[in-house]
């Protein structure tokens, strides 16, 4: 897979692709970043001609993602359109509007994975998060079912103060379905930009917790390790994957580099996608961006371990500066503050007497980064 | 197996051109293959009407340098190969490929 993805980089190929078919969704989840309403979606001939544009530009992996993608009713046509068009589809769902016909179509369609959103072993825990009654049962029941049609299925756990106590039993629930599991640890900003959902990210010591646990990180020495030094080669790095090799289209038809990099890049009602693939002013600047380009990072210990999300930097105001939430991850698992928190811890004196000061439009520091502001981390725990 | 089989590619397979390769990938177990540039041709060319053999002798042996013998003995284990996984179909009579119409990478 690394030859394959420098291969694409080196030819420019977007090599995976993320459509949101819909923000529309039936549940209500706490943590969403994303409104619901529907504001103008692609029709299904404009989705069918990005997925041949998207063939012919190169893309492999293509995530067919929401809101919740079956609550477009043309959505098994835009799926089996996508097959013929010989893509590897991997689906993100909650599963509720799966019965045994839709896993039976699935099936038969060939999608590669469906991930399905499971946040509790607990119906009560889950149902809460989601805000629809029955969703857990409703979700368990469809990946029962995906996983009898021989289906690859993963549950998608948020780790959130909600439900921080509950990861093992999902992890439990899908061994005993058969099914794999994954973990995000991160609770990300609402694409228009409030972060009032960060909130409900767990603390410093949960997440040293689940950075500590063999069963999720594997090997723990090596999880947590001292970052290495920033070397020359470590300076030419490039942040990620995200409008190098992977894009974003939203269901408006607007292209960003990621799901979680909000960017405008262009639009394929006005645009072909390859055009703004190749000629898109902001892709290029993101494509420029390599570390030795963060006045922060670069001169961070953390710099050549980071697990850095230049999308949530950007939402922090600056693309090429640090995310907060990921030196927040880099310090949980190793211990060493990072350049972002010494300035911050440097800076909390002036902070605090400005916070004295009522200045209308200026929105406090997030309140749960322990290290920003240490006397409110766990807010809600 | 016989050189003068007919082969197709599979509908349980997504698959995409990279450059000269082509990277495929089985819908049944996921396992991902890439062909270089020479299977890449024969991948291609697997329409499942066109005998094994003239795929060979007529997009191999012609664009490269290779003769008829080693190339056949190649060509085999590949499409051996790639069936064992389910993504080329091998027959003795011809098969209707669906990849035939629009043509499976761009």
């Amino acid at each position: 897979m690394t030859e394959i993805a420098a291969k694409a980089l080196k030819l420019n190929v977007p090599l995976n692709a993320q459509i949101d078919l819909t923000y529309r969704c039936n549940e209500r989840c706490v943590h969403c970043y994303l409104d619901h309403d529907d504001h103008g979606e692609m029709t299904t001939t404009e989705i069918k001609d990005l997925l041949d544009q998207m063939a012919e530009a190169g893309v492999f992996y293509l995530n067919l993602s929401g809101g919740e993608i079956l609550m477009r009713r043309d959505f098994f046509e835009i799926l089996e359109h996508a097959r013929l068009r010989t893509f590897c589809v991997k689906l993100k769902t909650n599963g509720v509007l799966i019965r045994k016909k839709e896993a039976q179509r699935l099936r038969a369609l060939g999608v590669e994975s469906i991930q399905i959103s499971v946040y509790s072993h607990r119906p009560e825990v889950h149902d809460a998060i989601t805000k629809m009654p029955g969703s857990f049962r409703q979700s368990i029941e469809a990946a029962r079912l995906l996983r009898a049609e021989g289906l690859n299925v993963t549950f998608a756990n948020v780790l959130m103060t909600e439900n921080a106590a509950d990861y093992q039993g999902v992890r439990a629930l899908a061994a005993e379905l058969g099914i794999k599991c994954s973990l995000d640890p991160t609770v990300t900003p609402m694409m228009d930009g409030d972060r009032s959902v960060l909130q409900l990210n767990v603390d410093r010591s949960k997440l040293q917790e689940v950075f500590r646990d063999a069963s999720l990180v594997g090997d723990v020495e090596e999880f947590c390790a001292l970052p290495t030094s920033v070397d020359e080669a470590a300076l030419d790095m490039l942040p990620c994957s995200a409008g190098h090799t992977a894009c974003y289209v939203s269901p408006y038809g607007d292209v960003y580099p990621c799901v979680q990099f909000p960017l405008p890049c262009g639009n394929v009602r006005r645009t072909k996608f390859a055009d703004i693939w190749r000629d898109s002013p902001q892709l290029s600047e993101v494509r420029s961006i390599t570390l030795r380009d963060m006045p922060s990072c670069s001169q961070c210990a953390h710099g050549a371990t980071c697990t850095r999300c230049p999308g949530l930097a950007y939402l922090e105001g600056n693309m090429r500066g640090p995310s907060i939430q990921d030196c927040e991850k880099s310090y949980a698992r190793t211990g060493i503050p990072s350049e972002n928190f010494k300035r911050k811890n440097a800076a909390q004196p002036a902070l605090s007497s400005l916070n004295l000061v009522q200045i209308q439009g200026i929105q406090p520091a997030p309140r749960n980064f322990a290290v920003a502001v240490p006397e409110a981390s766990g807010v809600r725990a | 197996m016989k050189t003068n089989c007919y082969v197709a590619r599979s509908t349980a397979i997504a698959a995409r051109a990279l450059g000269d390769e082509t990277m495929v990938m089985s819908a049944t177990d996921s396992t991902l293959f890439t062909l270089n540039e020479v299977a890449s041709v024969i991948w291609q060319a697997a329409d499942g009407v066109t005998p094994l053999d003239q795929i060979v002798a007529t997009k191999i042996c012609t664009q490269y340098d290779i003769g008829l013998e080693p190339a056949l003995k190649d060509a085999a284990a590949l499409v051996e190969d790639l069936a064992a996984h389910g993504i080329l179909l091998l027959s003795d009579t011809p098969l209707a490929s669906p990849g035939n119409s629009r043509g499976v990478t761009p």
